[in-house]
């Protein structure tokens, strides 16, 4: 099947998530869509199985122009997606499952199609007992069953969006020799990755988005370093000013561990500053965010210490946390952050820690104004936080953290903002840190990374690295970190 | 703009009623009545005599104590459908606590108020038996609420036909009345207390100027909009939730207590007569707005009083007022949601 997609524009809001993208993806190859968080991938392939409509643009399919309107209307032309998280039913049983996703389609399945799924995935070298529960299979089968799935529903093309997160290795290497044995059967395979190992190991081409335009396209063997630079572009490295962390520990994390869903990470060593700013690298999902939770209390380690003043807090629920001085501040503003429906007036009431009985109207409007002022918030005290805009909203957050504080936990504190309320806000971090508050924030940016940070812990399927100073590191280093090169074995 | 949105909000409110109304008038028809008899009949039910104004607040005074506990427990997002069973055990308690003194030779005001103290522990215990069950057994308050209304059912079958039963033989209609001394006062040749009418309008004052003026309303309402933004800002959303039942099982109680003492002087089955269920009506038609279920529990009780003229005046079932108020509800919700998605429509366009 011979899939060309032109002139693909696709906006968010404001944000233009694909810019005119123009791509043929010819039958039998295994095709690597690269590029870093927010580049537009994910976009892309969703509009191509019809999970989000383009705004504009045409999608031909064997010289046809087609819509795609559902996922249904891309599974009736052929084309499947494998999703980060498994689309099937926990709850049901392997055989149930399959049958509500082939009664979706309208196809009704007889017992030679049972035949025919058996030998699907004989074929491949995947084993399910269709009478066990798909609850009881581990991210790599159920992913292998959505494969099955897709194949058994006749899928021509197969987008497999970052597959070989949360799977092991032995389950990643049957995954692979399935996909080349697949295109070796004239199927078209998109892989979507980060992890430039991979798409070496697997593509015969690889295409590079960022910033929502494909900007290059390579065939194998591939040169990595050219990847990492088209991934990332050539940016004019800023010099950092001044290194703001002193002697003083303000934290140090001993033998740490996190177990979630799809993300393990063991064994984490670092001493924390007062005053120092550490940054987090690594693709979305590396478990950056598990990490910062962890360290505000909002979830439990599996192991190790996490010490203030010689004191392990590793377990004490998050108040004993805040208690101590350490904040957290999530990247879903509306959703983790602030209070839908509430004024700002509210918010300052609520975050002011003073125990009062009722409300002093006089004290928190004079409050309100001032931070209003200080943070330059576009917004009025009885403004709702809901109605900011989205670095308002940001600033708000900021806003609402105690001051003085021990630690401060960003999650993409950044993300989303143009670069005047970033550079605003990094000031505002930035003094912080000299009143001896430490900072651990993650980023997508390399740039923002290599510039605020004093050291880089760098985050990749389940590992983290040593702190890195940032003085001595390249963006280029970086990325190949992230992309999982140059790791020490 | 925003004066205009103010108008459009009104216009929605009052279409809401009328669509009910006209639903209403649509069923009466079908039932060959004509509703205009029957909207008159229901409205002289309510004025045509001081005894049957009074019997109106009657009813809206227990409606305006439930309606007061919904509103904290809607407030910290909480569905306490188990608002019934707590004022069943409200007025079991307060039974018991009667039963248990009235032979003791105090004074009958030191019962009366011992009474409502049971009363409203025995709220606070079933309100904090769905809150034990919520955050320890990770059973959702809706369910927990609606089994423990069962529970409390059967218990004061129990009770009204076991051990509390009448001298001679038990029966449905309740167990033996208290002693005149124990009920408390009333205007004289009314039904209504005054007591029972302040403790109402107390009730609305401090939740009143609770979720208006306090740091604690303001902290059970952003545990009820934002849990997880609730956590980041120090509030434990477990502890005010609690809090937030113990308060609706509070009023619950004091409901419960209000009917035994008040009203029935006694405990008959179903002593609740569904103004729990009928106070979630209320809740949320006013929206979190204490302030509203003044107006509207009025209305909802001079549907339930005026109703009772439906069968003697035209062989009506008396339920048409259920109808009534289901129907407002109901097209008030509705067109709520029709206003928010009109809205949002319009809100869309100017952010690009």
């Amino acid at each position: 099947m011979l899939i060309e997609l032109i002139e693909i524009h696709k906006f968010f809001g404001s944000v233009h998530a694909n810019n005119g993208i123009t791509l043929t993806i010819e039958p039998g190859q295994i095709l690597g869509v690269l590029g870093e968080n927010g580049a537009g991938k994910s976009t892309l392939m969703k509009v191509l199985s019809g999970l989000i409509c383009k705004d504009s643009g045409k999608i031909l399919i064997n010289h046809l122009e087609q819509e795609l309107n559902s996922p249904s209307d891309a599974l009736r032309l052929g084309i499947g997606m494998l999703h980060q998280d498994p689309h099937d039913f926990p709850s049901m049983t392997i055989r149930e499952d399959l049958q509500i996703w082939d009664s979706r389609t309208g196809v009704k399945k007889s017992a030679s199609d049972w035949q025919q799924l058996i030998a699907i995935q004989k074929d491949l070298g995947f084993h399910f007992d269709l009478n066990g529960t798909v609850g009881e299979l581990t991210v790599g089968e159920r992913q292998q069953l959505e494969l099955v799935r897709l194949l058994w529903l006749g899928v021509e093309v197969l987008i497999l969006d970052e597959p070989t997160t949360g799977i092991s290795a032995a389950q990643q290497e049957v995954l692979f020799a399935a996909l080349k044995k697949l295109a070796g059967q004239d199927k078209t395979i998109i892989f979507v990755s980060h992890k430039l190992e991979e798409v070496k190991e697997l593509c015969s081409r690889a295409v590079v988005l960022r910033k929502g335009c494909l900007i290059g396209e390579r065939q194998a063997p591939f040169n990595e370093n050219d990847l990492v630079e088209l991934m990332f572009g050539r940016q004019i490295t800023r010099t950092r000013t001044s290194q703001s962390g002193t002697q003083d520990i303000c934290m140090s994390v001993r033998n740490l561990s996190i177990e979630d869903f799809r993300i393990r990470i063991e064994n984490v060593n670092f001493d924390l500053y007062a005053g120092e700013v550490i940054g987090l690298a690594g693709m979305e999902g590396s478990g950056q965010r598990q990490f910062l939770q962890t360290l505000a209390g909002l979830k439990q380690a599996t192991g190790g210490r996490i010490e203030i003043d010689r004191e392990d807090i590793n377990g004490k629920n998050c108040f004993e946390f805040q208690k101590r001085g350490i904040f957290y501040v999530p990247s879903a503003r509306m959703e983790e952050g602030l209070v839908p429906g509430m004024t700002l007036e509210e918010h300052y009431i609520l975050s002011d820690c003073e125990k009062r009985m009722f409300i002093n109207g006089k004290n928190s409007r004079m409050i309100t104004e001032t931070r209003i002022e200080r943070f330059n918030i576009k917004g009025r005290a009885a403004t709702n936080s809901e109605e900011l805009s989205g670095g308002n909203q940001q600033r708000l957050l900021l806003s609402l953290l105690k001051d003085p504080a021990r630690l401060l936990l960003l999650e993409n504190p950044t993300r989303g903002l143009d670069i005047e309320s970033a550079n605003w806000i990094w000031s505002i971090l930035r003094e912080r840190c000299q009143a001896a508050t430490s900072i651990i924030f993650s980023s997508a940016d390399l740039d923002e990374l290599t510039f605020y940070a004093d050291r880089i812990l760098v985050f990749f399927a389940g590992r983290i690295s040593e702190p890195l100073p940032s003085s001595g590191l390249t963006e280029e280093k970086l990325g190949r970190m992230i992309g999982g090169k140059d790791w020490p074995k | 703009m925003n004066k205009n949105r103010g108008l459009i909000d009104f216009l929605f409110r009052i279409s809401g009623i009328a669509a009910a109304l006209l639903f209403t008038s649509l069923v009466l028809l079908v039932a060959r009545a004509n509703p205009l008899e029957a909207f008159a009949n229901i409205f002289m039910g309510v004025v045509s005599t001081p005894i049957k104004i009074a019997d109106t607040i009657v009813a809206w005074v227990p409606l305006i104590l439930t309606t007061c506990g919904l509103v904290i427990a809607f407030t910290a997002g909480l569905m306490n459908i188990g608002i019934e069973g707590q004022i069943m055990l409200g007025a079991i308690m307060t039974t018991g606590a009667l039963r248990l003194l009235q032979d003791s030779g105090l004074p009958p005001a030191v019962i009366i108020l011992a009474g409502f103290l049971a009363g409203v522990a025995g709220g606070v215990i079933w309100a904090l038996l769905v809150g034990a069950l919520k955050f320890y057994g990770g059973v959702s308050e809706i369910f927990a609420g609606l089994g423990l209304n069962f529970i409390a059912t059967a218990l004061s079958l129990w009770l009204i036909f076991g051990p509390w039963k009448r001298a001679g033989v038990a029966s449905m209609s309740g167990t033996a009345p208290f002693d005149a001394a124990l009920w408390l006062p009333m205007f004289q040749g009314f039904r209504l207390s005054p007591w029972s009418l302040s403790l109402a309008i107390i009730s609305i004052v401090v939740v009143f100027i609770l979720m208006k003026f306090t740091v604690v309303g303001l902290r059970l309402k952003a545990v009820g909009k934002n849990t997880r933004a609730a956590i980041q800002m120090g509030i434990s959303p477990s502890k005010y939730m609690l809090l937030s039942f113990i308060l609706c099982g509070v009023f619950a109680g004091l409901t419960g207590a209000v009917q035994v003492l008040g009203v029935y002087h006694r405990l008959i089955p179903s002593i609740s007569s569904g103004y729990g269920f009928l106070g979630l009506l209320v809740a949320m038609l006013v929206d979190y707005q204490i302030i509203w279920a003044v107006p509207v529990a009025l209305l909802f009780a001079a549907l339930n009083i005026g109703g009772i003229q439906l069968p003697i005046m035209m062989k009506l079932d008396s339920t048409l007022s259920g109808v009534m108020q289901s129907s407002l509800v109901f097209f008030f919700l509705i067109m709520g949601g029709v206003r928010k998605k009109l809205q949002r429509k319009e809100e869309k366009p100017s952010n690009e």
